[in-house]
């Protein structure tokens, strides 16, 4: 990656951005106005903030955590647990500012486990988190009256009476309710990034060791920026609370923690918004994908795996790659090569996937008839005529695609190469 | 008494089995930099791989053959899939295992399903080994026992005494320089890798039919190694074997202690009612604290002596 | 005070048994330019990470500005005043050639770790990096990334945020290792430029550079400091040539 971190646009390109953003969370739902949609639109909110929490740690300090989870989940636990409070008449407060409850909760344990978790960095730092999480999680089994055991904690969202007829009964005004903070909250982690503090956490992520030579304690700065990272992870957690009205030891569990990692990082750590194109794929794949197939967890995890070796950037820098290329006008330069090679991988692909199905098919359930459905194609998967061509099929795909890949690379690489060259000279 | 000499064994046998696995995480590690995520997802392969070759030829074939198996997945994932990410740094590299762990846990799902398989301890290994009044001592632990001592002292004689093993120690702390003697580096990592794996598959051939072989074995264990390997100081196989008898010993006397706070106040005299401010803090036997100790004792750990029980230098 | 910016007390280091640092003494004056040279594995650099604390001392005591620094860590030391730049070329290759010298400057500006305040809105912190960025002549490579800088460019780099800071002893770990002739001429005029008024260590291996900037030389062979003395006595010192010429050759220490 070697595209610099400082976003130094002129105001009015700002402007439009930030207004363009606003926009688009406005209108969404009028976009996509089908009955689920609105519920898949409020969950990537959620996750966009968790996302961009967590992306402050891994993305901009280099702190790779298995344990975020932590710091939303109990921030969820404390937003349900004053949501009942209020229920109860015991407290009042508005159910609007919840988040706030939880990113306040969440800020809290980020100073009590930071401390702990910041003492070392790099992969001791890593394992340290997993062992919090679980330590956390194993807690949550111990403690019944807060975590709520197995069923955890449920609530109602509508307390009270209504404000400006809003009772957050309807799941739109949940929408615009996790829209607005999303908004606020994004603005928060970006105003983060152009402080001092936010500069110099991408100095220690780039270099801990020379950072202590220009006169900063690393630890400290990990530690600051965990905390605030927690903040904002707690509100995701508030908002997560209200809109599914339960909470549960899972939102505290290293499973929940890893699920962040692996979209964050498929988004994209090296980019500000990767972490929000990472939600939108997150909520797309885990509810929707797990509707058309029991393997989706294989397919993610697989897709996971495709990303780290061959884009560790994530889509965003794919995205950002492929844009600068067309920007200096290289991209038909590239294009010969990549189609192929991304039919190639196509074909793999279905062949892989019609291999699993298959196999799902016939093992898990095996009580079940022997003809699955696929791309309107019925299948036996008793008959060893469509397993050996599939096997034909991914087979001729891998021998493609080792082909294509060293051509691809040639000119991607070429083309990279050159515009490094003219960004440098464009300078002098 | 004998509870207690039993119980001892038996948390010895977990710890050895610990150890197993956390030795081959720490080789790994110590060597390439590279935090094996997915070992206790090989320990899992390797319970798995004895079960299917133990129930069609045998369990002594699956003892041999099973590790070797593992090994060999191993050392290709490392040379095609680990090798090519080293470039891009050390995150990377762990999230590749990670990835790879989440990998590993689904294919074993879809070809042998999701619940318990019944990988069966050997009718020759069956039974108690001695009996102390009431309490017996199964021969199985004590093989496991065995087995890992025998690899123990074998790791530690192929280190010190052989020609390959010094390669490995000297790889250890100067790959290049090794690389610059001209040894085949990228090589030896892939034995390193492949022979941490097998050593993981072949706890898990002992331990998959002692304890539980089922999917969720590879992260029940998963955690509890690592916390053996921070423990013990990074990089340190002596703080890794003291570490996971420590954590061995220490749960295992934990599960069986049914003692809580108010057990322990009503022996004084005392009694707490369950109305009592806490009481469900209080009334939390040790049992159940059990899952919880290893992450206590990580956390003790890292705020007393951060650099681990022999760990070397701040890591 | 004792006056010296800089002083080494019979300083000790070993690395387990094997004792790499025996007994360094040597006494660095505010204001001047002292080279530390030595045959290869001598301590040279095992005396720069002690100084500024990367490692801890065995024995022996460390003084900056009067001050005992032996037990403070690398931050500590370096807001007292001390910077030191890396033989490994040590920048922060994602940012900017211009956020890098940014960064370098923020602590000594007094804005710690402020995370309310808006970066682009600082001022000093503005200048004074221009102001450096304009030293080491990098200007024009302002807004590259600080990773596709070509080799001499980073070392230019490197020097520059180990004086952005404003401290006022520098140590520079050999400048200008792997530079070609006229790289090294433009960074000898560099240093001397940038260390006006500032007391200066640094480790060199090109004599021509040693005694172009030096008003010092001190020599280190074995992990002591056998002579220190003006260029034109060391020239001709004979412990000096026994320990570059004749004698033994020296065993590889590290």
């Amino acid at each position: 990656m070697s595209k610099p971190l400082v976003f130094k646009p002129i105001n009015l390109a700002r402007w439009i951005i930030w207004s363009s953003f606003a926009i688009l969370l406005i209108l969404a739902p009028m976009m996509f106005n089908t009955g689920g949609s609105l519920s898949l639109l409020s969950q990537m909110g959620t996750l966009m903030i968790f996302g961009l929490s967590y992306n402050m740690l891994l993305g901009q300090g280099g702190m790779l955590s298995f344990g975020h989870a932590v710091y939303s989940g109990l921030g969820a636990f404390f937003s349900i647990h004053a949501m009942n409070l209020m229920t109860a008449g015991s407290m009042t407060f508005p159910v609007s500012m919840i988040p706030l409850i939880g990113g306040i909760a969440g800020m809290f344990f980020g100073v009590l486990f930071g401390y702990v978790t910041t003492k070392k960095s790099g992969t001791t730092f890593s394992m340290i988190t997993l062992g919090m999480v679980e330590l956390v999680f194993a807690c949550s089994l111990m403690f019944p009256s807060f975590f709520g055991g197995e069923g955890g904690i449920s609530t109602n969202r509508v307390i009270g009476s209504s404000f400006l007829g809003i009772t957050y009964g309807p799941q739109i005004q949940v929408y615009y309710l996790i829209a607005f903070w999303l908004f606020i909250s994004t603005i928060g982690m970006y105003a983060f990034t152009q402080t001092p503090l936010g500069r110099i956490v991408n100095a220690v992520r780039d270099n801990p060791e020379r950072v202590e030579f220009i006169g900063y304690d690393t630890q400290w700065v990990r530690y600051l920026t965990l905390i605030l990272s927690a903040f904002f992870a707690g509100i995701a957690g508030g908002l997560s609370a209200i809109n599914f009205e339960i909470v549960t030891a899972e939102n505290v569990s290293a499973i929940r923690s890893g699920a962040v990692l692996l979209f964050t990082f498929i988004g994209g750590v090296g980019f500000f918004f990767g972490p929000m194109i990472g939600a939108i794929l997150g909520v797309f794949l885990t509810v929707m994908l797990s509707d058309l197939t029991k393997a989706w967890q294989l397919y993610l995890g697989v897709f996971f795996i495709l990303i780290v070796m061959y884009a560790p950037g994530g889509i965003a820098s794919i995205i950002m790659m492929n844009l600068r290329v067309a920007k200096f006008g290289m991209f038909k330069r590239v294009w010969p090569s990549m189609w192929k090679l991304v039919l190639a991988a196509t074909v793999t692909t279905v062949g892989v996937i019609l291999a699993v199905e298959m196999l799902y098919q016939r093992t898990l359930e095996a009580t079940q008839s022997a003809v699955i459905e696929m791309f309107g194609v019925s299948i036996d998967t008793a008959s060893s005529s469509w397993w050996l061509m599939t096997i034909i099929v991914i087979a001729l795909g891998i021998v493609a695609c080792a082909k294509l890949k060293g051509g691809f690379a040639q000119h991607w690489g070429d083309v990279n190469t050159e515009i490094e060259e003219q960004m440098r000279r464009a300078q002098a | 008494m004998e509870f207690t000499l039993i119980t001892l064994l038996n948390g010895v046998s977990y710890g050895l089995l610990l150890f197993m696995l956390s030795s081959g995480l720490t080789l790994i590690f110590s060597m390439m930099g590279v935090l094996n995520f997915a070992h206790a997802s090989f320990y899992m392969l390797g319970a798995y791989f004895a079960y299917a070759i133990s129930i069609k030829i045998g369990f002594w074939p699956a003892l041999v053959f099973a590790p070797l198996l593992v090994g060999l997945l191993g050392a290709m994932v490392e040379r095609y899939g680990l090798r090519s990410v080293h470039k891009y740094g050390h995150i990377p590299e762990l999230l590749f295992t990670f990835g790879l762990s989440y990998v590993i846990v689904e294919l074993v799902q879809l070809i042998w399903g999701r619940s318990t398989v019944p990988y069966p301890i050997p009718a020759s290994l069956d039974g108690p080994l001695f009996t102390l009044y009431t309490t017996t001592f199964p021969i199985y632990r004590g093989f496991m026992m065995l087995v890992a001592l025998v690899m123990l002292v074998s790791i530690y004689l192929l280190l010190t005494r052989t020609r390959i093993g010094l390669v490995i120690q000297a790889a250890l702390t100067h790959p290049d320089t090794v690389e610059a003697l001209g040894h085949n580096v990228p090589r030896v990592f892939m034995l390193v890798f492949g022979g941490g794996c097998a050593l993981a598959g072949l706890a898990g051939v002992v331990g998959g039919n002692a304890f539980v072989t089922e999917p969720g074995m590879a992260s029940t264990l998963g955690s509890i190694i690592f916390v053996v390997v921070v423990v013990g100081g990074m990089g340190s196989l002596a703080g890794a074997f003291v570490a996971s008898l420590l954590i061995g010993v220490l749960q295992t006397f934990a599960v069986a202690l049914d003692y809580s706070f108010v057990t322990m106040f009503a022996k004084l005299g005392m009694a707490i009612t369950a109305n009592a401010a806490g009481y469900s803090l209080l009334s939390l036997t040790i049992a159940q604290v059990a899952p919880i100790l290893p992450y206590l004792l990580l956390v003790l750990i890292l705020i007393f002596r951060p650099r681990g029980l022999l760990g070397t230098r701040e890591g | 005070m004792t006056g010296f910016s800089l002083e080494l007390k019979d300083v000790r280091k070993s690395f387990g048994s094997a004792e790499i640092i025996r007994g360094a003494s040597l006494q660095v004056p505010k204001g001047e330019r002292f080279a530390i040279i030595g045959p290869n594995g001598a301590g040279k650099s095992t005396l720069f990470n002690l100084i500024s604390g990367r490692f801890p001392i065995t024995s022996g005591d460390i003084l900056l500005n009067g001050e005992s620094i032996t037990t403070l860590k690398p931050y500590e030391i370096n807001r007292r005043g001390l910077s030191r730049s890396f033989q490994i070329t040590n920048i922060f290759h994602r940012l900017s050639v211009y956020e890098n010298l940014r960064c370098a400057v923020l602590w000594s500006l007094g804005y710690k770790y402020s995370f309310w305040d808006r970066l682009n809105g600082l001022k000093d912190a503005h200048e004074r990096a221009e102001a450096v960025l304009e030293q080491i002549g990098l200007r024009r490579r302002r807004n590259i990334t600080a990773g596709l800088l070509t080799y001499a460019e980073q070392r230019a780099l490197e020097i520059g945020i180990t004086i952005a800071g404003g401290a006022d002893v520098i140590l520079l770990d050999e400048p200008t290792a792997g530079m070609s002739r006229s790289e090294s001429d433009a960074a000898v005029e560099l240093i001397r430029k940038v260390t006006v008024g500032k007391s200066l260590l640094m480790v060199e291996h090109d004599m021509s550079v040693v005694f172009g900037l030096a008003d010092k030389i001190a020599v280190v062979v074995y992990g002591e400091v056998i002579a220190c003395d003006t260029p034109a006595n060391i020239r001709n010192n004979q412990k000096v040539k026994d320990a570059y010429l004749g004698g033994h050759a020296p065993v590889e220490v590290e």
